[in-house]
């Protein structure tokens, strides 16, 4: 790819790009959410159409209109949001588009099927062709996906954060099989934000900054220091200094909870748990575990099927939102988009969505705007929101920025107990930092922290203790800071099942 | 044998039942054939209706386009008969020049209103479902104001499709004889709507047009970003589908009876995405569904025609016809409310689809 530029109202989400990839290699593609990766992508998939500049394969200029040209030319792509169709088998989501044929109306299935055994049976995995989507784990969803491009003999692999929902174990299998298609002679691009990763899988890596390319590395020679300042401008401090934690009198306590999930399965069968002031408790666990259900409940937003939940000596089980928020919890859902936020809605109404109904917000029936505005700037100031005002709707924002909104508005005032649902999924380096900063100091001023992740490096980062979650329960619980990340990640894969993991369990309890 | 029967019927509550039994088995083949009858419509609208959601596009309008098929098909055979005169009816089927031109003018007429329907849903991006009101407003005032115009003409005499008759030799077959004739002792188009449901479960689930058709229907971008055009394949369900409705509404016009009454679909198009709803959105769910709501109805009507004698008789003499009418809507709700367990729309539904950020 040549100077390629596109330009968006307001934005240059490329300026300039040139990037080269060679046959049978794996060059990742390193840089900040909003930095254009994916934009560059899509130019190369024919999703965009770029201003400037041109793209050569096998040093022939080709023009992609459209994603059907783009398969043409052996370019294939797996995207971060699965491009797979539930409801569809295996097979006809491989073979869609470029369908076997029996005859020029119907599909040859049989034969379908075979020709996806023998791929996958090629690389080294296996899969029912007659399976239904929905049925398969996201690890076996993502080979799905990866199937779909070798089915269509693909030349060069685009791979948009592909780790982003698997477990460490998915993603070695993942690793694997990609340096197997290397080694096949077909060319793999690999887009993260995820330093390690990138380090241990790349051939060489290419940094992008605000649409531009900002360096090439080749792993042998650099090192997650500099790619981070390379990748976000300035130096970065990667992981927190947690310090040591002071945890007091018990803020939570949770005992035998129990809870069904909207089909009416017991997700949560179980819990029992405990959290001082001033000490953070991570759980981790491969999602849908039963940890968003399991939070829900805390929060109120869920129904207890039976249990009982104490916070601070008092029983809350079964309390409403307004007042589980009344006892100074606070609340960062996972889906931002959908429950932390009104994106239609100014900053200020977003600011105040716990408080807006009581002084100084409101004095009976009506709204003290100038007392919103006032609180409203010194949060977006205090939090380093990076808006244009605080009255624009908060859509406008990034997924970070967002967040901050978020994370300023359950942070403040006087937290008891603050429960965080994968806190920093979907955001950049910079903007982890920050958050991560925050909630070790509210722990240090006494709060109790549930912090829920998917991301493991986030929980053994962050928690004191950790607790793995595994099919309900909690599995096991292990001090925060001679966790091992191997034995964590089996634990969350098996839920202590095997031999080592008992083991684990019983050094670090 | 009759001593026995008279026995058992004598038992009081029991026996009514037994009465309604033995009068249900005898009426059975005479009933099972006005039900396809009366099915013929509503199974049709359910095919546009799964034709068009599978793909993505909700299509409310069927009821309208019905409607219109079924002006045009009775106000284009008036006027070619009058031109060309009406022509001999072949034997079988009653089929003249000025019918089969009729008939196509109706579905042509049906999509070019899905046309529309497909260009406000699919370019425009309206609201589907105020799209599909508009139709339903629109057809029922036009046909329903031209028809008022040209009740002062005087038109030409017109004929309908008569229903082929099944050999008594075959419809007398033990245990399957009344289903051939039920099935197949219609029209043309009735018959051609057994076959349609067939083939149109075939080809949705087995070949390539209909794969491709339910994977736009649930995750357009998916297909979009395997080389499928989203838009073209949505444009053609939705045209397609509306020579469907039309067929179902022609049925009613030029082949049910001779004539155009304002308003002649009766709601029949918006039992017909009930149909499709309870029918999971397959061809053979519908038709069953329509079979459903259709013998509701055709219980009434064999009531009202031959009505049972003895108690069974006076009772039912105290049901008023009313709730016959009613019982297809009630037999919808109590289906939807969970016999057939959940009934799960295509993903993207309703849904226009965007290509992302294409310049």
């Amino acid at each position: 790819m040549r100077g390629i530029t596109k330009r968006y109202p307001g934005v240059v989400a490329n300026d300039h790009i040139d990037l080269d990839l060679r046959q049978g290699e794996i060059h990742a593609l390193l840089g900040e959410n909003g930095a254009g990766k994916t934009t560059l992508m899509n130019i190369l998939y024919g999703l965009a159409v770029p201003d400037e500049g041109e793209i050569l394969v096998d040093g022939q200029a080709v023009r992609i209109a459209g994603p059907s040209d783009a398969i043409a030319r052996g370019i294939e792509m797996v995207h971060q949001h699965f491009m797979l169709i539930p409801v569809l088998s295996v097979a006809e989501n491989v073979v869609l588009g470029e369908e076997t044929m029996a005859n020029p109306v119907f599909l040859d299935r049989r034969e379908a099927s075979r020709r996806i055994r023998k791929l996958a049976g090629r690389f080294g995995f296996e899969l029912d062709p007659d399976a239904k989507v929905e049925s398969l784990s996201v690890g076996q969803q993502q080979r799905v996906e990866i199937l779909k491009t070798l089915y269509r003999d693909a030349q060069i692999l685009v791979l948009d954060e592909p780790t982003a929902v698997l477990t460490p174990a998915e993603t070695e299998e993942i690793f694997v099989l990609l340096r197997n298609l290397a080694k096949d002679g077909r060319s793999i691009i690999f887009i993260s934000h995820k330093l390690n990763e990138v380090l241990e899988i790349a051939d060489r890596i290419t940094v992008i900054r605000r649409g531009r390319v900002v360096g090439e590395r080749r792993p042998a020679e650099t090192d997650d220091k500099e790619l981070a300042e390379l990748m976000v401008g300035r130096s970065v401090q990667l992981t927190v200094d947690r310090g040591e934690s002071h945890p007091t009198e018990v803020m939570l306590k949770v005992e035998d909870l129990h809870v069904r999930d909207d089909r009416g399965n017991e997700v949560v069968r179980g819990v029992d748990v405990e959290i001082r002031r001033g000490e953070i408790l991570g759980i981790a666990g491969v999602a849908g575990n039963g940890q968003d259900e399991f939070v829900e409940a805390l929060v109120g937003l869920r129904r207890v099927a039976s249990g009982r939940v104490w916070l601070n000596g008092r029983n809350v089980t079964g309390a409403s939102p307004r007042q589980i928020n009344e006892a100074n919890v606070g609340y960062v859902p996972a889906d931002r988009h959908r429950f932390g936020l009104i994106l239609a809605f100014p900053l200020t109404d977003n600011l105040v969505l716990t408080s807006y109904y009581k002084p100084p917000f409101a004095h009976g029936l009506v709204r003290d705007g100038r007392a919103i505005l006032a609180a409203a700037r010194q949060r977006v100031r205090e939090y380093d929101v990076r808006t244009p005002s605080t009255e624009v709707a908060a859509q406008t924002l990034s997924g970070g920025n967002q967040q901050k909104l978020i994370v300023s508005r359950e942070f403040g005032g006087d937290t008891t107990l603050l429960v965080l649902d994968q806190p920093t999924r979907g955001l950049d380096v910079g903007s982890i930092e920050f958050i991560h900063k925050r909630i070790i100091e509210k722990r240090d001023a006494g709060t109790a922290v549930l912090l829920v992740s998917a991301e493991l490096d986030e929980v053994l980062e962050l928690s004191d203790r950790i607790a793995v979650m595994y099919r309900g329960k909690l599995v096991a619980f292990v001090d925060g800071r001679q966790a091992d990340k191997n034995q964590v990640g089996l634990l969350m894969a098996t839920g202590g099942a095997t031999d080592e993991t008992h083991e684990a369990t019983g050094t670090s309890t | 044998m009759d001593s026995f029967l008279h026995t058992i019927n004598g038992i009081p509550v029991l026996g009514i039942v037994f009465q309604f039994v033995e009068y249900f088995l005898n009426a059975l083949p005479f009933m099972s054939r006005v039900a396809v009858e009366l099915a013929v419509p509503i199974c049709l609208a359910a095919l546009c209706g799964v034709m068009c959601e599978r793909s993505g596009v909700v299509n409310i309008g069927l009821e309208g386009i019905m409607l219109t098929a079924a002006f045009t098909g009775w106000f284009a055979e008036a006027v070619i008969t009058g031109i060309m005169g009406p022509g001999t009816p072949t034997p079988v089927f009653g089929l003249t020049v000025p019918l089969v031109l009729a008939l196509l003018a109706a579905i042509i007429a049906g999509m070019l209103l899905s046309l529309l329907h497909a260009w406000l849903s699919i370019s425009v991006r309206a609201d589907q479902i105020i799209a599909g009101a508009i139709i339903n407003i629109a057809a029922f005032g036009m046909t329903g104001y031209l028809n008022t115009l040209l009740a002062t003409v005087s038109l030409p005499v017109t004929s309908n499709f008569t229903a082929l008759t099944i050999p008594s030799a075959v419809s007398n077959i033990p245990l399957v004889g009344w289903l051939i004739d039920a099935l197949f002792g219609q029209g043309p188009i009735g018959i051609l709507m057994v076959i349609i449901v067939v083939v149109f479960q075939i080809f949705l689930f087995r070949s390539r047009w209909g794969l491709r058709t339910r994977a736009v229907g649930e995750h357009p971008r998916a297909a979009e970003t395997v080389g499928i055009d989203v838009i073209r394949t949505r444009y053609r369900n939705v045209v397609l589908s509306g020579a469907l409705a039309a067929l179902g509404g022609a049925y009613l016009s030029i082949e049910a009876t001779n004539g155009f009454q304002a308003g002649m679909t009766q709601g029949r198009g918006f039992i017909g995405l009930a149909a499709m709803i309870v029918g999971r959105w397959t061809p053979l769910g519908a038709f069953g569904a329509a079979l459903l709501f259709a013998a509701s109805q055709a219980i009434s009507q064999t009531i009202s025609i031959s009505p049972p004698t003895g108690e069974l008789g006076t009772l039912l003499d105290h049901v008023p016809t009313q709730f016959f009418d009613a019982l297809p809507y009630l037999i919808t709700i109590v289906v939807l409310a969970g016999l057939i367990g959940r009934s799960i729309a295509p993903a993207a539904d309703g849904r226009p689809y965007q290509r992302e950020s294409a310049s």
